[in-house]
Parts: structure tokens; C-alpha cells; sequence
């Protein structure tokens, strides 16, 4: 499971990655979106890959630890806030410039 | 416990909940709401600065779960002083906000009250996670703060700036991930306690994360590699945004010093101080770019932004030395340098209203109204900011260029330093003598200088004689932090004894 879950991470990163350096705001977006889905899913790992154990501390030997779980839920929120601003940022960028590319004009051919 | 400790986060909050639902308040109510909330931050946080330097830790445990496991608050000497040095600065740029320069968008006071509320939390806060949930907020604010106004221009400036600062925050958590992952806690007086008791197997890791965070604070506090984006921010937003915004890099440079003397400090082990021999190289390319970029800057307000470039050059200088008598004169540059540079931001708007379609740039213009006045204003500006005697910048910079002893370290500081210290004075007297000399006959007649905005902005100004007379008090209480920063046992006793007083 180890194997599969980092073999994900690194897939989404890289794309990640890849669409962040793209010179267009949609794909800086979605780049951004995919570097914070793989974040997630990194903290979450932090606290122990598991399955089957008890959620609630005293039923047994091993239990989850709740707090990564806490910790990614915050996260999610933020990042979730932050995409829709990042959006319409874009947006407006594209109102005031005229053009979706990243620095606000085309670069010269 | 001391539930004055809260205070800085929770006025901002609800007064800038109130100013989000009142939305549709006069003008008149939302000014006297927002101004006088950040002024009652100033004595507030004088107050706090005065229980901090009664020498213990006070710590409020949110929700009354005891650490580690809750949510701390804490307040040192040091964050006591950020916060005078934030609740100051706000005062001021709220002042000279509400002549006008709130009206260019919506929300801008309740924007701001988010925007303090941040950067206060931030300083207060003895967790780690909730450092990534103040810079969020403190982040929020600033993106909708730096595109008040609107425009082409800083739009623009605007998208690299938030796009930037996601990057660095899935930084943030991945290293807030690996520390947790391997010291399960996140608090930092008990991170310290476990860093310094770990392994030699987990020591790289640790490492790792280490370096995570300093990447993520570097962008926040803008030193080489990664300042880039600083300029075009600065020199694109409003000024009292921008006067705010000089506080900003200071919180990266906060938490490089709280996480780097305290989790990953004397005593961490194999990893002790590991950020220093990365930090000294920066920071004096930083200033010698920063200055390269203050000479080539085309407006004054560019100028200006690379001129904090410079100074947090020379902060960081101070923090990568390690020493108590450099520390101590980090601290006292740092207040200086960020209120001189706010109240620079101001003048160089004052300046540029008189200056109709030419605004800042550093072309011939229209004859100045007030060329005295601003001009009087200016040179005092400029002679603290270069660092020359009599003003404030002149003792910071002595009192750091006195910490190293001969040798390698203070041949290269001291050129450095001095350097930097002319060449900012020659970008700054080029631009001086543009703006005020090389001037066309005709004057403009629609800008009249505001009275309001004047006295916020020497207001300002003139606190850099007064931070030359108040010398002696501020730097025996900045000895006395870089004392209690190095005492780690006082922070370990947060864990060991409980958030009780």
C-alpha cells in the first residue's frame, strides 16, 4: 500500500509541477490545485498508513491518529478558499490585461 | 491565566466581522470603527511589552487543554515586541487611510483588521500549525489588500504574488507533515524537546523539514533566491497597503528566528544552528543585490521596495551571525527599518500626487507644491533608511558592524554593509534631486496636500529621532530577549508544567 500511495503522490506532484510552469493561468490553477490534493494526501499519511484499526483511543492496542486527519481538514478548507481566490483573480486578470498569460502580456515572439 | 494574551487576535476579529456584516455603513463609521480598534492595539500592546519584560513566559491555553495537547498562545519579549512594532505601524497607515484611500474598493477596513488580526497570531502563537493557519489568514488579507485599487498593474502583481505564496504554503505543510510524522507533536516548546532527544536516524529527516520551512520563510521574509516577487508587489500597492506591507516580511524573519533558536536551536543535537552557514552567504548577496536593483529602479517606489531588500539583507546578517550583541542589533534595526520604510512608502504617495501623470518615476516633472516640506521629510527619510548619523539607521547598523570580531566574518560584513549603506544613499540623493530639483517651471494645481496623510506619514518619519532618543531602554529590552530567546529551558518548562502561571 506504501508503494502505491507514494508512486500517487509523486504522480500528482509531477503534474503538478509540469502545469505549474505553463505560462496560462488555467493550467497554473489546476497545477496548484493538484501540488495541494498531493499535500493532503501527504499529511495525511503522516499519521501511519492503516486500515482496520478503531478510530477511538481505548478499544484496542492500535487506533488512527486523529490529529493528521484534523490537520488535513484544515488544510483542505484553506486551500479550498484559496483556489476560488486564485480564480477569480484570474479572472480579473484576464478583464484587465486582455490576455491569460501569467505575467499580464504575451511574451515577445 | 492572562486572558490580555488573546486580546491583539480577538479585537481584530470581531471588528473586522463587524465592519464584513456592516457592510453597508457609512464611510464615516467604518473609519472611526477601524481607527480606533488599531488604536486601542497600541496601547494594548505596550501593555503586553510590559508584561513580557518582567522576564517569565506567560501562556494562555486556548480552550484550557493543557499543552502539548491544546493550542498555546505565548508571549516573550520578542513577540511583545513585533506586536508593538505592528500595532505602531498599523496606527499610522490606518491614519493616513482613511483620507481617501479607502474608498478606491470595497472592504478595505475590514481587509486590514483581517490583515492585523494575522500577523498578530502569528507572533503570539506556540504552535506550529497554527503559524501556517495565521500565515493563511495574514495571506488572505494581504492578496485582496494588494489588489485594492485595482488596475492593470497590480492585478498583475497580485497574481505572482498569491500564486508564490501557495507554492510556499504546500511547502509549509509538507514540513509541518514530516515533523508531526516523526516527533508527533506540533507545539514548539515541546518540537524542541523531542528534536533535541532524536535519533541519529531521524536526524536527516528532521533536517529535511528543517529546510522546508526556511524555504517557506525565505519567501514570506523575501531574501535571495526568492525576493523576486517583492518589488513589483510593493511598488504596485496602495501606500498605506504598503506601509502595512513592511511588517509583512518581518513575520518570515520572526519565525526563521523563533523556529531556528528554538526547535532547531543550541541544543537540537546534529542539527544545532543548521540554517546559519545557509543564511550568512544569503544575506549579504541579498543586500548587494537589493542595492544593484535601488540603483536601476526607474520610480520612487521601486527604489523604495528594494531598499527593504537591503534591509532585510542586513537583518538577516545579523540573525545568521548567532552572536547576542549582533541579535540584539537585528532587533533594533528591525523596528526601525520597518517603520522608516512604511513612513517612506507614504511620502513617496504624497510626493507622487503632486506629481499628476508623472506619479513617481524618476523623470523630470511638474514643479513640486510643497517642495520643502516633502523635501525636508525626504532627506530625513533617506538619511535614516542609508544609515547616516544622526537617525536610527545609523545606530542599528554601528551596533551590528561592532558585533563581529576581526576576521573573515567582518571583512566581508563590513564592505557589505558600507557598501550598501552609500550606494543606497547615492539611488536615494539621484532620486532626491530628480524628484525635488530637476523640475519643469509649471506647478499642478489640482493636488492639494492633505493634512491627514502629511501627519501620518512624519509621524512616522519622526519616530526615528525618537527610536535614537528611547536608545537605551530598547536596547537594554532587546539584550534581555536575545537573552531569554537563548534560555531554552524557560520554554521547555511550557511542557513541563502546563499552561498554569
Amino acid at each position: 500500500m506504501e508503494a502505491l500511495f507514494a508512486v500517487a503522490l509523486g504522480i500528482l506532484t509531477a503534474s503538478g509541477v509540469y502545469l505549474l510552469l505553463r505560462a496560462r493561468t488555467f493550467p497554473v490553477v489546476i497545477g496548484l490545485t493538484l501540488i495541494s490534493y498531493a499535500v493532503n494526501l501527504f499529511l495525511f499519511s503522516m499519521g501511519r498508513l492503516q486500515t482496520g484499526v478503531v478510530t477511538v483511543i481505548g478499544r484496542g492496542s492500535e487506533y488512527a491518529d486523529p490529529l493528521p486527519q484534523a490537520l488535513v481538514l484544515t488544510a483542505i478548507v484553506i486551500g479550498f478558499a484559496m483556489t476560488a481566490f486564485v480564480v477569480v483573480l484570474a479572472l480579473r486578470s484576464v478583464g484587465e490585461t486582455k490576455t491569460d498569460h501569467i505575467d499580464g502580456r504575451e511574451s515577445a515572439q | 491565566m492572562n486572558h490580555a494574551l488573546i486580546l491583539p487576535i480577538l479585537l481584530p476579529m470581531f471588528v473586522g466581522s463587524l465592519l464584513l456584516f456592516g457592510a453597508r455603513l457609512g464611510m464615516p463609521v467604518k473609519r472611526w470603527l477601524s481607527l480606533s480598534a488599531t488604536g486601542l492595539l497600541v496601547p494594548l500592546s505596550f501593555w503586553l511589552m510590559l508584561q513580557a519584560d518582567q522576564g517569565d513566559l506567560q501562556v494562555y491555553a486556548l480552550g484550557n487543554w493543557q499543552p502539548p495537547f491544546g493550542i498555546i498562545l505565548v508571549l516573550d519579549r520578542l513577540s511583545a515586541l513585533m506586536l508593538v512594532v505592528t500595532s505602531v505601524l498599523a496606527f499610522f497607515a490606518a491614519l493616513y487611510a482613511v483620507r481617501g484611500d479607502d474608498e478606491r474598493g470595497p472592504n478595505f477596513h475590514a481587509l486590514f483588521q483581517f490583515q492585523l488580526m494575522g500577523i498578530n497570531g502569528a507572533f503570539l502563537t506556540g504552535d506550529l500549525f497554527n503559524l501556517f493557519v495565521f500565515f493563511e489568514i495574514l495571506l488572505i488579507a494581504s492578496y485582496s489588500l494588494l489588489v485594492h485599487g485595482g488596475g492593470r498593474e497590480r492585478v498583475s502583481a497580485g497574481l505572482h504574488y498569491v500564486v508564490l505564496n501557495l507554492i510556499g504554503s504546500a511547502f509549509f505543510l509538507l514540513a509541518v507533515g514530516v515533523l508531526y510524522g516523526i516527533t508527533g507533536t506540533l507545539n514548539m516548546a515541546d518540537l524542541a524537546v523531542r528534536v533535541a532527544a532524536a535519533g541519529p536516524d531521524q536526524a536527516p529527516l528532521l533536517g529535511a523539514a528543517g529546510m522546508l520551512l526556511l524555504v517557506v520563510f525565505g519567501l514570506k521574509a523575501a531574501f535571495l533566491p526568492l525576493y523576486f516577487w517583492l518589488p513589483k508587489a510593493y511598488a504596485a500597492a496602495s501606500a498605506p497597503v504598503a506601509a502595512l506591507f513592511a511588517v509583512m516580511t518581518k513575520v518570515g524573519l520572526y519565525a526563521i528566528l523563533r523556529v531556528y533558536t528554538l526547535i532547531f536551536g543550541d541544543e537540537a543535537g546534529t542539527l544545532a544552528n543548521m540554517v546559519d552557514a545557509w543564511l550568512w552567504p544569503l544575506a549579504l548577496l541579498t543586500v548587494v543585490l537589493g542595492v544593484v536593483g535601488a540603483l536601476a529602479a526607474n520610480s520612487l517606489h521601486r527604489l523604495l521596495a528594494y531598499l527593504m531588500v537591503v534591509s532585510i539583507g542586513t537583518l538577516l546578517a545579523g540573525i545568521a551571525l548567532g552572536t547576542p550583541e549582533s541579535l540584539s542589533a537585528a532587533l533594533y534595526y528591525l523596528v526601525h527599518s520597518t517603520w522608516i520604510s512604511g513612513g517612506l512608502f507614504l511620502l513617496a504617495d504624497l510626493i507622487a500626487r503632486q506629481r499628476g501623470v508623472k506619479s513617481a518615476e524618476l523623470v523630470q516633472g511638474p514643479a513640486l507644491q510643497n517642495p520643502h516640506l516633502l523635501g525636508a521629510l525626504f532627506f530625513m527619510g533617506a538619511i535614516a533608511v542609508a544609515g547616516l548619523p544622526p537617525l536610527s539607521g545609523f545606530i542599528g547598523k554601528l551596533l551590528l558592524l561592532h558585533s563581529v570580531e576581526p576576521g573573515l566574518q567582518a571583512a566581508l560584513l563590513w564592505p557589505v554593509v558600507l557598501g550598501g549603506g552609500l550606494f543606497s544613499l547615492i539611488a536615494l540623493s539621484r532620486a532626491g534631486s530628480t524628484l525635488f530639483w530637476r523640475v519643469g517651471l509649471s506647478q499642478l494645481d489640482s493636488a492639494e496636500l492633505d493634512y491627514g496623510r502629511l501627519l501620518a506619514c512624519a509621524g512616522l518619519l519622526l519616530l526615528s529621532p525618537l527610536l535614537v532618543g528611547l536608545a537605551a531602554p530598547l536596547l537594554a529590552y532587546v539584550d534581555a530577549t536575545v537573552i531569554q530567546l537563548h534560555d531554552l529551558s524557560l520554554y521547555r518548562q511550557i511542557v513541563q508544567v502546563g499552561g498554569a502561571p
